[in-house]
């Protein structure tokens, strides 16, 4: 177990001996899983969800944890949530020990579990809030500028008398992210906080954490399965799958890494040999339509122009990589070098 | 970059939270204030739907009255049962009824836990700053359970007016106390149930059949039942200490078992002794959903 007791989590410091919120040194989190095989059998395994993942976060950084489902992202949050207690390494969010002190933790972080909400279903929205204020115990002055403050900015106005169960799911979504505000935490963890919304609910979203960690200088920590959430957020993204961190930097350094591609969609006014303009290789073609694929650091906006001068153009799309295609090219780069 | 960072941090910690940070504050008094917001939330949006909340607790009251009028009928065919008439058979029946239902209204959502660790939901109640059993315990907190309290409480004044007992002051300061350390034992089953719920999400029918099961078991005289089951609802899971043993000292009858008199008064002891065994089980079950994740 630690016994290092100068870092432990009485003491009074925000933050960590080099200014870190957030520090993971080789923490690793097994599971043994019990698998049925017949009628009474059952086989254990042993599964390292997360595998000795070390990183920093500064304060006031906006970071994106991205992988594919059961990468381990998620146990991540867990343990820096102080809800799972990691099998091994050291943990330290904002100077608590998370798995010991929880309930301590959770007056300084914020979490928003996208599907998951915490609002009270059948009562007006500003309940929710209030029982917030007292559950944490927010001054009365400070609960009433934040909640001020977030109902301007995520336009929840209207809705503080609406229970909860007439709101649309992006309505919902931002009525969680503010009750997850109102007292003020250091951190705020996102799990998958675009899911589902529409694009004007994306937006919103999306400006609104932007200003929070610029004014406020609030860290953020969101995991997505949008690569344009990290786009539009993160200067920084870490990559995890089978439990290892992949990568961890910029996100325009992950396309580069992960040599990822996107696509246009060109719809040409008639069917026509595939199209040959240099920079993109065409991977498909199908009547009049033709795939071609660039790479994602590069401008379209030049592909598009040789294109539409030298071809018959009707419309065009372009498609981002997603994440699980990024990463999957990233682990067969890794191999095979 | 550094000393603008350093400056960052005496601003914030330069600009504290008054009453913010829990300083030495019992878990005690966290838990129970706790609990009284989210049942007070409960309760408030059960008045959500007026009409539907005075249905269920009509149908609550009427339900568990339909229960002791079975008792009744089966009275109209026999004078007694195990050697108890009505009267005595109430006295037992109301201790039981209305100390489960004060149990059952604190802690009568327990057995959602295991639905709770299965959809993940759980989790939401971990990262707040209140202890995770007072918050499960008024989840879903209702105030329809009352009709179970009110017709134990009407069963138990028939029983006083009916039964002639020969009252003395230790009698009936062991009434209130008998109630309390009731609801405690029973409310040490809830706890335990719920623990075991970490481990195995679907038991929330074995955490039934010893809270619903033991209150109606309680219900009758302990001598219809087999030797063998009073044994272990006095010394494995002391039920018996709700109400049959103290009970038959207020009533002036035999115990079932060869017990000395003053086993009449060990209910709180019982109680608490149960409580902290049922907590030490809630820590780790805790632990151990914390540890696995589901």
């Amino acid at each position: 177990m630690d016994t290092d007791t100068s870092d432990s989590g009485i003491t009074t410091g925000t933050d960590g001996r080099d200014g870190a919120l957030i520090r993971l040194d080789r923490v690793e989190k097994v599971f043994d899983v019990r698998r049925k095989t017949g009628f009474l059998r059952r086989e254990r395994r042993r599964v390292r969800a997360v595998d000795s993942i070390s990183f920093t976060v500064s304060r006031g950084e906006m970071v994106g944890y991205i992988g594919p489902n059961g990468a381990g992202k998620s146990t991540t949050i867990k343990m820096l949530t102080g809800i799972l207690t990691p099998s091994g390494g050291h943990l330290r969010v904002a100077g608590i020990d998370p798995s010991r002190e929880r309930t301590r933790l959770a007056q300084r972080i914020g979490v928003v579990f996208g599907q998951r909400t915490t609002l009270w279903w059948d009562l007006p929205l500003v309940d929710s809030y209030r029982l917030m204020h007292r559950m944490y115990r927010i001054p009365d002055a400070r609960y009433a500028e934040n909640l001020d403050r977030c109902v301007e900015l995520l336009e929840l106005g209207d809705l503080l008398d609406v229970p909860v169960r007439q709101l649309s799911l992006g309505q919902r979504m931002r009525g969680d992210i503010a009750a997850a505000l109102l007292h003020d935490p250091e951190v705020l963890y996102l799990d998958e906080p675009t899911i589902g919304l529409d694009v004007v609910s994306k937006v919103r979203v999306r400006e609104f954490l932007r200003d929070l960690n610029a004014e406020r200088g609030t860290t953020v920590l969101l995991t997505t399965h949008d690569l344009s959430d990290i786009e539009q957020l993160c200067r920084r993204v870490m990559v995890i799958d089978h439990g290892r961190l992949m990568y961890d930097g910029p996100l325009t350094g992950l396309h580069e890494v992960g040599e990822s591609e996107r696509t246009l969609v060109v719809d040409l006014e008639r069917e026509l040999p595939p199209i040959d303009v240099g920079s993109a290789r065409v991977v498909k073609v199908e009547g009049p339509r033709q795939w071609l694929a660039f790479p994602a650091a590069q401008s379209a906006a030049p592909l598009v122009a040789r294109i539409a001068a030298a071809y018959p153009l009707v419309d065009l799309s372009v498609r981002e990589p997603d994440i699980e295609a990024v990463i999957s090219r990233m682990y067969a780069g890794k191999t095979t070098s | 970059m550094a000393d603008r960072q350093q400056q960052r941090q005496r601003q914030r910690q330069g600009a504290p939270s008054p009453g913010f940070e829990r300083v030495g504050r019992s878990r005690l008094m966290d838990g129970l204030r706790a609990y009284r917001l989210i049942a007070w939330m409960w309760v408030r949006s059960t008045m959500a739907y007026r009409a539907s909340f005075a249905m269920t607790l009509l149908g609550n009251f009427a339900g568990t009255a339909l229960d002791f009028v079975a008792i009744l009928l089966m009275f109209s065919r026999v004078d007694e049962l195990g050697g108890y008439g009505l009267g005595e058979v109430a006295f037992l029946y109301g201790l039981s009824s209305a100390a489960f239902g004060l149990t059952d209204l604190a802690l009568g959502s327990m057995d959602r836990l295991g639905g709770r660790v299965r959809d993940g939901t759980l989790d939401t109640l971990l990262v707040r700053p209140a202890p995770v059993l007072a918050q499960v315990a008024a989840d879903r907190f209702a105030l329809r359970r009352l009709g179970r309290i009110t017709q134990g409480l009407l069963v138990l004044g028939y029983a006083l007016t009916v039964v002639d007992i020969a009252w003395t002051p230790v009698k009936v300061l062991l009434m209130p106390v008998m109630l309390v350390s009731g609801a405690a034992i029973f409310g040490a089953v809830f706890v335990a149930g719920g623990a075991f719920q970490f481990v195995a999400q679907d038991a929330s029918q074995v955490q039934n059949s010893f809270t619903y099961g033991g209150t109606t078991l309680l219900q009758y005289p302990p001598t219809v039942f087999a030797k063998e089951l009073v044994r272990g609802v006095t010394f494995v899971l002391p039920l018996a200490f709700v109400n049959w043993l103290p009970a038959l000292y207020v009533l002036g009858l035999p115990y079932p078992l060869d017990l000395p008199q003053w086993v009449a008064f060990l209910p709180p002891l019982v109680a608490a002794g149960c409580c902290a065994l049922s907590g030490l089980a809630w820590r780790a079950g805790l632990r151990s959903y914390r540890s696995t994740g589901s």
